[in-house]
């Protein structure tokens, strides 16, 4: 395991996220079907497709895979997913200089999670994508101040997204058009945040692997 | 140098039927629907969005886009986090009522009104106060 993560990770990571998403497509769509319109994993399984297909071995940086996932991302995914992943991912790009070590993957986490409030203008609570990747940074700021590697960094935002993903269930969600269904959206896990956790597993799996 | 505008619809169906009614009364407007994802599903197109506004912007118009659902509005806000500073002066968000603004901007549009004009015409707050 090296000690900082390179563009060879992230391109792993990118592609290994594609293919969990499209394992996962029916059961975001299923998510998605009963809290929205039902199709959050045909859209990230055709954006990330669309990606994979993009990349090249000959990226640059970490910096060039993630701009070439948001440009890509935002012109392919069609539905909300398109511009709130499309934006944190070019906020991450922004903030990853060089390889990444723990500093820097919170550093791109941080940057992804601004992006998505930017653009959705979503607190925690909500039962959207915000209630992954903000349990996701506060886990991987405190897993590098206490010296973790990035690989172990990025593992415990993972999970952290994971559980958040989870406790989207109860909640009632207040943005989006799961809004509309009021108190009948209680009780379903939120897509967004699901898809979210599938991709910083993925992240985390890359890096073990690096 | 006058006002066009963009209709940005989840729907291409519902974009070009409100560039239909908005153009009864704006004859001289140039209006632009951008509605449904590039391979024509229900969604939005960050391309469809950002090339409309290019061409309108290449033609010499000031650009008000109006939009109708969330993700249609976060596509809007995206193609113009890609602009240039100095083009958010030229290229401006109005967000309101999809129909009853699209109508309302037009029309302002028509009688010589400019973009902040044009753009609070469309936001038609006074519909609903």
């Amino acid at each position: 395991m090296s000690d900082t993560l390179s563009v060879a990770w992230a391109l792993a990571w990118i592609r290994g996220a594609q293919a969990v998403l499209a394992e996962n497509r029916e059961t975001l769509n299923d998510l998605d079907r009963a809290i929205g319109d039902g199709d959050h994993g045909e859209n990230m399984d055709r954006g990330m497709k669309a990606v994979v297909g993009k990349l090249t071995d000959e990226a640059e940086d970490v910096q060039g895979v993630l701009k070439l996932v948001a440009s890509t991302l935002m012109s392919t995914v069609g539905g909300a997913a398109g511009p709130l992943y499309g934006t944190a991912f070019l906020r991450a790009a922004k903030a990853a200089e060089g390889d990444l070590d723990a500093n820097g993957v919170v550093a791109v986490i941080a940057g992804a999670l601004d992006g998505i409030v930017a653009r959705g203008k979503a607190t925690t609570g909500e039962k959207t994508m915000v209630d992954a990747w903000t349990p996701a940074l506060v886990a991987a700021t405190a897993a590098a101040e206490g010296g973790a590697t990035p690989a172990a960094t990025l593992r415990v935002a993972a999970d952290a997204a994971a559980k958040g993903a989870e406790d989207t269930i109860p909640l009632q969600a207040s943005k989006g058009r799961a809004s509309y269904l009021g108190e009948r959206s209680i009780g379903h896990k939120d897509p967004g945040a699901t898809s979210t956790a599938l991709i910083l597993n993925a992240a985390a799996d890359a890096a073990e692997a690096a | 140098m006058s006002v066009a505008l963009v209709i940005v619809s989840h729907s291409a169906q519902l974009a070009d039927g409100v560039v239909e009614l908005a153009a009864q009364m704006a004859r001289n407007v140039e209006l632009r629907a951008a509605g449904g994802t590039d391979d024509g599903r229900i969604g939005t197109s960050f391309d469809k969005v950002n090339d409309a506004v290019s061409e309108l912007r290449a033609a010499g118009h000031d650009v008000a886009i109006l939009s109708d659902l969330g993700s249609a509005t976060m596509t809007v806000e995206s193609v113009l986090d890609f602009l240039d500073e100095d083009e958010l002066e030229h290229v401006k968000f109005s967000d309101g009522p999809l129909v009853e603004g699209a109508v309302a901007a037009a029309v302002t549009a028509q009688v010589g009104g400019d973009l902040d004009a044009v753009v609070a015409a469309g936001r038609a707050r006074e519909l609903f106060s």
